[in-house]
């Protein structure tokens, strides 16, 4: 339970953070909060070279908003944006999903970019991400360059990002006016990894609704407005398509139930709160 | 910054519960080990090592953090607050503390200590908790002896507000 030998980086700077992967590469790993890191450090899951902590980089601590986006850097906390005072009003659906998003202790340290840069398929803010069509901003010595959610995670804990990149922002598009959003979630306990974690948005004629912990990445579908029978046979093949699978938590039986039921329930509440 | 190459102790110092303290570290001590084993620090329990537990949280630069996900070359120049902290000047408990004792809000008390270091940051954000705010806040911590029904009461005496 004791993490392999490791040179350690404290980066004062972006720079210094991109020179510092441009040098060890894939052997490196960047260190957020360490929320998610460091159990893999310990339980020796991943043994890298270098750490190169971006924690202080104080240039990286900002939430933004701009033309309807709302940009956080990567060394913003959770807690943070948790008690940003545009959560509300700017990311309804991130707000209603922060509850489930660990703990108090996890999001007092836990990273919003390192959240998505982790990539589990459980965790809230990539499927919020996913879901509002959102994007990473990724940085290394070369050069700047944005990826769409869609287009990050590409798997179980894998993203298309390169091993001399740094997630240095990920950005959310903001609520659009007449919109409604909402967030549900089945798990174990009250900030446990969510079996089946559900997030909606819904517009006068269109309804988007994704799902996490089911595949092995955030799925999100598209529909124009469905009502009745016709939503619930969408939300069927939904559930089907997910592939879900049995596990220690739940049958994969469950997890289309949930998909179906919950999945109702959160569009008919995003729909209700359509501003 | 440099390098901290692994193989090496390196010299860290920072303010633990308001002193200056200094020690070594190679980079991949853990804070909770460092505490432990190199400054004798036994308030700072350690229960699972992964972050799960709760029993190791603590205050870096006031911030509730698990000492077991953090190492201890990363609070070099910062400020470490563990349950020793909370002691009045003139010694004995805090407030909080003696609505533990009264309450019976621990029993083997292995959990305490980081139970009242999130509560000691907690409280400064929300001073009144209800009673769901509060069990969702200690959903962050296990307790396998009391139930958590005498340290839901304890903090509830605490605050004045009844359960
Ligand atoms: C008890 C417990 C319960 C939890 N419950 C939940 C939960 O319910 N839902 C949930 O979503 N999460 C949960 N988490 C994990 C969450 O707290 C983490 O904060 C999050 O997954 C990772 O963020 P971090 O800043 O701690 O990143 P770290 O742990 O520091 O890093 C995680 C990974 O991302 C990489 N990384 C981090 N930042 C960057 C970056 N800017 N650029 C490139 N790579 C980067 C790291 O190299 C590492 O591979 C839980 C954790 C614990 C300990
Ligand atoms: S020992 Fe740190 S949370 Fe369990
Ligand atoms: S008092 Fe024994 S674990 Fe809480």
């Amino acid at each position: 339970m004791k993490p392999s030998p490791f040179d350690y980086i404290r980066a004062a700077s972006v720079l210094e953070a991109l020179h510092g992967l441009a040098a060890a590469g894939d052997d490196a790993r960047i260190l957020a909060g360490g929320l998610s890191l460091v159990p893999m450090l310990n339980f020796r899951l991943v043994e890298p070279s270098v750490l190169i902590d971006i924690s202080g980089i104080a240039d990286l601590d900002y939430i933004r908003q701009d033309d309807g986006i709302v940009e956080i850097g990567a060394a913003a906390r959770q807690s943070a944006l948790e008690r940003w005072d545009g959560i509300a009003d700017r990311l309804p659906l991130v707000h209603a999903a922060f509850p489930h998003i660990g703990h108090y202790q996890t999001r007092s340290r836990g990273t919003v970019c390192g959240s998505v840069a982790h990539s589990d398929p459980s965790s809230e803010l990539p499927l919020c991400l996913a879901t509002l069509g959102g994007e990473v901003v990724l940085r290394s010595a070369a050069g700047e360059r944005r990826v769409a959610a869609k287009d990050f995670q590409t798997g179980m804990l894998t993203t298309s990002k390169r091993g001399d990149e740094l997630v240095s922002a990920v950005r959310f598009p903001a609520a659009a006016p007449g919109s409604g959003y909402a967030f549900a979630e089945m798990a174990q306990r009250r900030g446990d990894f969510a079996i089946v974690a559900l997030a909606a948005a819904a517009s006068a004629d269109r309804i988007r609704l994704g799902v996490g912990g089911v595949a092995d990445r955030p799925a999100v579908r598209e529909w124009e407005a469905l009502e009745g029978d016709a939503l619930d046979d969408a939300l069927n093949a939904f559930a089907w398509d997910l592939g879900g699978y049995d596990d220690v938590h739940a049958s994969a039986r469950y997890r289309r139930e949930l998909v179906r039921r919950l999945g109702r329930n959160v569009i008919e509440e995003a729909r209700s709160c359509r501003s | 910054m440099p390098q901290l190459s692994r193989d090496t102790r390196h010299a860290i110092s920072f303010t633990l519960n308001g002193k200056a303290t200094s020690g070594h570290a190679e980079p991949r001590m853990l804070l909770s080990d460092f505490l432990v084993h190199e400054l004798g620090m036994t308030s700072v329990h350690v229960g699972c090592e992964h972050g799960v537990c709760g029993a190791c949280t603590l205050r870096i630069d006031g911030t509730v953090s698990r000492a077991c996900l953090t190492f201890a070359v990363q609070v070099d120049g910062k400020r470490v607050d563990t349950v020793e902290s909370l002691s009045p000047e003139e010694g004995g408990l805090s407030d909080l503390q003696k609505s533990f004792r009264r309450n019976h809000g621990l029993q083997c008390g292995y959990c305490t200590p980081g139970i009242l270091m999130s509560l000691d940051a907690y409280l400064e954000e929300n001073p009144k908790p209800s009673e769901a705010e509060l069990r969702d806040m200690l959903s962050g911590h296990l307790c396998r002896c009391t139930g958590y029904v005498n340290i839901v009461r304890a903090v509830m005496e605490h605050v004045g507000n009844s359960p």
